[in-house]
């Protein structure tokens, strides 16, 4: 798979004991694009959303404070590459999981996982 | 961060801007009655200033009998029956008593908190079921029958044509029509109970080259379903669903037999992609509470996976 090796290699990385934290502030115009493209494509079928009050799934997780979580799915480090191929194709990241794969744009995972960084309340 | 709510783009619909000879009556009519009402409103307030704090002179010549039979009589008889006679004639071309010849027919069937959509050809024979959707093609009239399964329904799709209510037992018809392609979405305008805000519903407008081809697409679903197919059929959805070209077979939910190639999911309230249809499935109690499906928790991620996969590819 193409990128697997780079995510094998985060992987690695991410089970590293001190791994500098990501400190570079988060582009607020592509948290906002993230933000609308998530709701656009209905995550909230599964998540409840910061910010939005309908719908609130409950099959997955609620994404409230996701930035602060260490993990995604209880599997990966919670980083901004890996987390932008999770929400695309998440079968292929963490399998077993119930969560589909998600036909989107490259920068619309980014913008995504960019505004899920962002979520620290 | 605003609260807000976010579905399928474009609804909840707009209402004032008309797409087709059967809306722009409407939007016209409801336009006058607002500036009408505004001028009469002012001549009221007007009225109601001069009683409080006109001069003397003034008070009396309202108070007098021929500012009575004038603004109490005169004026509400001339208006009222101008609107009368005005609105009558401008609407007269909305009625589904006259129905053009050759007009696609389909029966639309309210059902709590979604649509069956039935087509027919010229003989009102049925000729195709689907659910919360509905194709049509530009440019020409669409007489819809409208009836409702159990409570009082209304069909609204604001941009092309008036309301109708849907009542149990009776047929109602109603006339839309869609000048350019597109999608128009509607909305249940009757309240029938629990999660009637998010009946909505879809209208795809197409050149009479795409009808064509939408039509010559919507065979029975033809390929493998697999584990997809065999989940659905030993979970229980076959009780309700059909899946035509499958045993599926159940009638009291929609059809799904090209679910996949539906614009959204839960009546035109979600947009349609692998996983919104996986959070419908596994819990649409949770999108629309009350609905009649019931949440699905005994699958695990890798079956509500294979069941989502092949629902999305009935196209």
């Amino acid at each position: 798979m193409k990128g697997g090796a780079a995510i094998s290699v985060l992987m690695l990385l991410g089970a590293c004991a001190p791994v500098p934290v990501e400190t570079a502030p988060a582009d607020p115009a592509a948290v906002a694009r993230g933000r609308d493209a998530a709701a656009r494509l209905g995550c909230g079928a599964c998540h409840a959303m910061p910010g939005i009050t309908w719908p609130k799934g409950r099959v997955g997780p609620p994404l409230a404070g996701f930035g602060a979580r260490p993990l995604i799915a209880g599997k990966l480090p919670n980083r901004a590459p890996l987390l932008a191929a999770f929400v695309t194709d998440a079968p292929a990241m963490a399998p077993g999981t119930g969560m589909p794969a998600i036909p989107m744009k490259r920068a619309e995972a980014d913008d995504i996982a960019a505004w899920l960084l962002s979520l620290d309340d | 961060m605003t609260e807000r709510t976010l579905p399928s783009e474009g609804w909840p619909p707009a209402v004032l801007d008309p797409a087709g000879p059967y809306s722009e009556p409407v939007t016209l009519l409801a336009w006058v009655l607002l500036a009408g009402g505004t001028v009469i409103l002012a001549i009221v307030l007007g009225a109601l200033w001069i009683a409080l704090r006109g001069s003397p002179r003034l008070k009396t010549r309202l108070g007098g009998e021929k500012a009575i039979w004038i603004l109490g009589f005169a004026f509400p008889s001339v208006v009222l029956t101008g609107l009368l006679v005005w609105g009558l004639m401008l609407t007269s071309s909305l009625s589904a008593a006259r129905v053009p010849e050759g007009a696609m027919r389909v029966k639309v069937i309210g059902e709590i908190w979604w649509w069956r959509v039935h087509y027919q050809d010229g003989q009102g024979r049925e000729t195709l079921r689907d659910a919360n959707e509905l194709h049509i093609p530009i440019g020409q009239p669409v007489l819809l029958e409208l009836e409702a399964a159990d409570v009082i329904h209304s069909f609204w799709v604001p941009r092309l044509g008036g309301k109708m209510d849907m009542i149990p037992g009776r047929t109602n018809r109603l006339l839309i029509e869609a000048d350019a392609p597109g999608i128009y979405k509607g909305q249940c305008a009757e309240y029938c109970g629990g999660p009637h805000a998010l009946m909505g519903f879809v209208v795809v407008a197409h050149t009479p080259a795409d009808f064509a081809r939408w039509q010559a697409s919507r065979l029975p679903s033809q390929g493998a379903g697999g584990e997809g197919l065999a989940l659905f059929l030993s979970s229980g959805c076959a009780a309700c669903h059909t899946i035509r070209g499958t045993p599926a077979r159940g009638l009291a939910g929609p059809d799904l037999t090209h679910v996949g190639s539906r614009r959204t999911l839960g009546a035109g309230i979600l947009p349609n992609n692998p996983g919104t249809m996986a959070g419908w499935v596994a819990d649409s109690q949770a999108i629309k509470p009350a609905n009649r499906m019931p949440a699905y928790h005994q699958f695990s991620g890798e079956e509500l996976q294979a069941l989502t996969a092949y629902l999305v590819s009935l196209k």
